[in-house]
């Protein structure tokens, strides 16, 4: 009875993007704030294994491609054009350092506490936090509110498990020292198709490995067929529709053993990327001894004030339903902080967009045309391709399109899809839309600047009402 | 000319009425200079002169309702009052048929006509451009469309349903609307402060008809809302206040001197209720949806009857507080909410509401619940009667309070409890010290 407990409004547990957002509004909002993080940086997976280090090598990667293949299109001649892999990745780890300082920055910034390590979750709100050894300090705080942001992890094939030397995840696909030869790839989804176009990019040969019929399983038709065509004629090896039925361990690589209509082929490489999906952690949560309801996958069940079944205790991002995406999680820690504030906030999945940073990249939004059709909703389609916009032209990145899917009576967005140079940027103007409500008209009769690959975006919106204006 | 138009009045408010205009027209103002003030359902808001000037229109009258943005007047910049010369037309905006020009004469009040409010949709801002191409083709009244968007936003959709449900709502497009607005009679409208005392009716008038003012229409609104969506339940009890007067009696004068603060007993009843709110947390909760929204802190409302009506600001952390800074913290709402300058913080956040009836001798009532809060506390009138006490007919100072409840959160044991707790902290003060 004598334990000394740390009394503090909120404690969030896991220090990703949606559980140290959560702890930055939560200070902001007036409450004192611990944020436990068992790492030795914070950002989680998205600042130190995801988002940021793999966009800083799908840079170095792509301005690479660019001088190899592109620049003499631009009357650029680059004799002796070499890659320095150990420079590149010391580059990304750069990045990544200057990200989670920044973080830190920004909690000393808004007082919020960092409690350094493993926090367990008791009941009555408790939060343990055990230190990193050999210290193995153990803290206690006694939370008002409590909130679960414990991420997620790769998920393994049995008998191909993560040894982060040949047989890698997201983690150890970033640290690979030098261009391999032969990278096999296994799951055509979105963190596969990025790893896949760096290392592809700087020379490697890539096969990609996807049991389903197609790659990016649950996009718009018309995105998948067109991107699959591009990744391969970039020079992907695409294998869709194929069983990965074995693998293992080299002596200076690994393979696989796939299965195809029947016939089977083994594939030899220096490396295994497994990239089949992520599953919810909720590592320090004993949800059976605090009566934490879960879902079937595991993840954390909440309301759309991310609130759980137990009072007091939210839970966010990658442990709870929905896409694992960063700025969902962001999202989602912002409403959980205003939320206990008081303030009557709700998330809006509909609106969260995602992304492929490939290059062209690929971006979406809401429901995709099947989807709709399959609602039984009468829908109008508009596209227009980036061939016909000036800007892209003149980069000569004329590949790819947005397409708006819309309610045919209401002209409501209900989803836009987007295959292109720089999509992602480019899809903030229709999420800001579909925030509002609004339809394709509004996006096509308001005026964007001249030249500018946005122009396509409100060409395809003209082009569901059936006046496109230069297509 | 700078125009004069309806600031942002804060989260949620998008329109006002017009309370007064402290500034002719003609007349020579500084910056700063308040020119007009505009009552919101919540607070009085004052529209200063952003430049030195001479004020030349004034474009709505006292008792028009505006929206954010709208135009309120015009303000020559830098200009000297000169006698009635600047007159000429300064509403370039102003139809033909706005009458003779008007000269900056002593009593702008008495001039002719109103210049009509420049012909934008109200609440324009408010519509996205494609629904408003289909509201003007179709001739949707967007006053009567509800909108879906994030913050209310009318978007095309809700244009197309509306139309489809109600077929052609009305035929009159909205600027025909405004334009039409009527030229009330300056004199059928309350142009003194609001709320002030009516001037007396002519001889021989038997009724008077007078428009509601936006904050009135919006206590209505709030007070048939609580009553409609709560299960409204009053339970009572009464308390003996001589231990607490004897108390309040014997240190007052000392509180007065040593820290300018009158002690009154509302501070003391602050205390019993925010106590028995921690013994009871259910009752300083609210209804969000289908889940319960417990409040770890308690933002004490406390109704002020002022001049414009009644208003609740709250004084936060109540339970943070000593009796003496909840005492200074009522002062100062209170002093606010008489001068009409309470702000979107005092009035928004409350917990849980003290209403004390007795000021104006009420001996018992059941008080409406200030939604979307879940309890609201009464106290009444204390009296002198007679009572049993240890078997014997003694006379005490007693008072009745009641608690209305949400009786879909709040059960009745939990309410009687709270009174309970109440009573028992009122009637032994001293018990307050130990918990």
């Amino acid at each position: 009875m004598a334990e000394s407990h740390i009394a503090a409004d909120v404690v969030v547990i896991g220090g990703g993007p949606g559980g140290y957002v959560a702890a930055i509004r939560a200070a902001q909002l007036g409450f004192s704030t611990v944020c436990v993080e068992m790492d030795r940086t914070l950002g989680g997976t998205c600042v130190n294994v995801g988002c940021i280090p793999s966009k800083a090598l799908l840079e170095s990667s792509h301005h690479f491609e660019f001088m190899a293949h592109d620049a003499a299109k631009h009357g650029i001649g680059l004799a002796n054009l070499s890659i320095d892999v150990p420079a590149m990745l010391k580059r990304k780890d750069d990045v990544v350092g200057q990200n989670t300082k920044g973080i830190e920055f920004l909690f000393r910034k808004n007082k919020v506490t960092w409690a350094k390590g493993r926090g367990t979750l008791k009941a009555g709100n408790v939060v343990e936090v055990r230190g990193a050894p050999p210290e193995n300090n153990l803290t206690t705080y006694q939370a008002t509110h409590v909130i679960i942001s414990t991420g997620s992890a790769p998920i393994e094939l049995p008998f191909l498990k993560f040894d982060e030397e040949r047989v890698l995840s997201n983690v150890g696909a970033l640290t690979i020292p030098s261009v391999p030869e032969h990278l096999i790839v296994i799951g055509g989804g979105v963190i596969g198709l990025e790893l896949s176009s760096v290392w592809r990019r700087l020379g490697a040969r890539v096969t990609v490995v996807e049991l389903l019929p197609s790659i990016l399983p649950g996009m718009d038709d018309d995105i998948v067929k067109d991107a699959d065509k591009m990744f391969r004629k970039q020079g992907l090896d695409i294998r869709t529709g194929t069983r990965v039925t074995g693998g293992g361990r080299t002596a200076d690589g690994a393979f696989v053993t796939v299965e195809k209509d029947g016939s089977t082929e083994r594939l030899d490489g220096d490396y295994v990327l497994v990239s089949i999906g992520r599953r919810p952690v909720t590592t320090g949560i004993d949800a059976e001894a605090l009566g934490l309801a879960l879902g079937r996958r595991g993840e954390v069940l909440v309301d759309d004030q991310q609130r759980t079944n137990i009072p007091g205790v939210y839970a966010i991002g990658d442990c709870t339903p929905g896409p694992m995406l960063a700025h969902k999680a962001e999202e989602e820690g912002v409403v959980a902080a205003e939320v206990i504030a008081g303030k009557p906030v709700h998330m809006h999945h509909r609106t969260v967009p995602g992304v492929v940073y490939t290059w062209p990249e690929i971006a979406v939004v809401g429901i995709t045309e099947r989807e709709a059709r399959d609602s039984g909703r009468e829908v109008k389609v508009g596209k227009f391709p980036f061939s016909a916009n000036g800007r892209a032209r003149t980069a000569g990145e004329t590949t790819g399109f947005v397409k708006f899917v819309a309610d045919a009576t209401t002209d409501e967005i209900l989803g836009c899809h987007m295959l292109g140079p720089s999509v992602s940027e480019l899809m903030a103007e229709v999420i800001l839309a579909m925030e509002y409500r609004g339809s394709s008209e509004d996006i096509g009769i308001t005026v964007h600047a001249h030249p500018t690959l946005s122009e396509t975006t409100k060409e395809a919106a003209l082009a569901v009402l059936g006046r496109a204006l230069h297509f | 000319m700078t125009a004069i138009k309806v600031p942002q009045l804060g989260e949620s408010i998008v329109e006002a009425t017009v309370s007064r205009w402290l500034k002719n027209e003609g007349d020579q103002v500084a910056a700063g200079d308040t020119l007009v003030e505009l009552e919101t359902d919540k607070i009085t808001v004052e529209v200063p002169a952003l430049a030195a000037g001479v004020l030349r229109t004034h474009i709505v009258k006292e008792g028009e309702v505006v929206t954010v943005d709208q135009l309120l007047g015009e303000l020559e910049d830098g200009a000297t009052a000169a006698p009635a010369t600047a007159g000429s037309t300064p509403a370039a905006a102003a139809p033909p048929d706005a009458g003779a020009p008007r000269a900056a004469t002593a009593n702008p009040v008495a001039a002719p006509a109103a210049v009509p409010a420049p012909a934008t949709a109200q609440g324009a801002a408010k519509v996205s451009p494609a629904a408003q191409r289909v509201a003007a083709e179709q001739q949707v009244d967007l006053a009567a469309v509800k909108g879906t968007g994030r913050g209310g936003v009318v978007s095309k959709p809700d244009v197309i349903e509306q139309a489809a449900t109600s077929g052609r709502t009305a035929p009159t497009p909205p600027i025909a609307k405004a334009s039409a607005s009527p030229v009330t009679p300056s004199a059928a409208i309350t142009t003194a402060p609001a709320g002030s005392i009516r001037p007396a009716p002519a001889e021989g008038t038997r009724e008077t008809r007078e428009k509601m003012t936006t904050r009135r229409k919006r206590i209505a609104e709030n007070l048939l809302l609580s009553q409609h969506n709560t299960a409204h339940l009053t339970t009572f009890n009464e308390i003996d206040m001589s231990v607490v007067s004897a108390l309040r009696e014997r240190m007052k004068e000392k509180v007065e001197k040593e820290h300018g603060v009158k002690l009154s007993f509302m501070p003391f009843f602050v205390k019993a209720a925010t106590m028995a709110l921690k013994a009871m947390p259910v009752v300083n909760a609210s209804i969000d949806g289908d889940a319960i929204v417990y409040h770890h802190y308690v933002n004490m409302g406390i109704a002020v009857a002022s001049d414009a009506g009644l208003v609740v600001p709250n004084v936060k952390d109540a339970d943070r507080k000593g009796m003496l800074d909840v005492s200074r913290d009522i002062a100062a709402v209170a002093r606010r909410a008489r001068e009409g300058k309470l702000t979107m913080d005092d009035l928004t956040g409350g917990t849980f509401t003290i209403t004390n009836g007795g000021v104006f001798g009420s001996l018992v009532s059941t008080p409406i619940i200030n939604y979307p809060q879940a309890g609201i506390l009464g106290l009444h009138k204390t009296q002198d009667r007679p009572i049993a006490f240890n078997g014997q007919v003694v006379i005490r100072p007693m008072m009745y309070v009641a608690l209305s409840y949400d009786h879909r959160i709040i059960d009745g044991q939990q309410a009687v409890l709270f009174l309970v707790k109440v009573k028992e902290l009122m009637e032994d003060p001293a018990a307050m010290l130990v918990d």
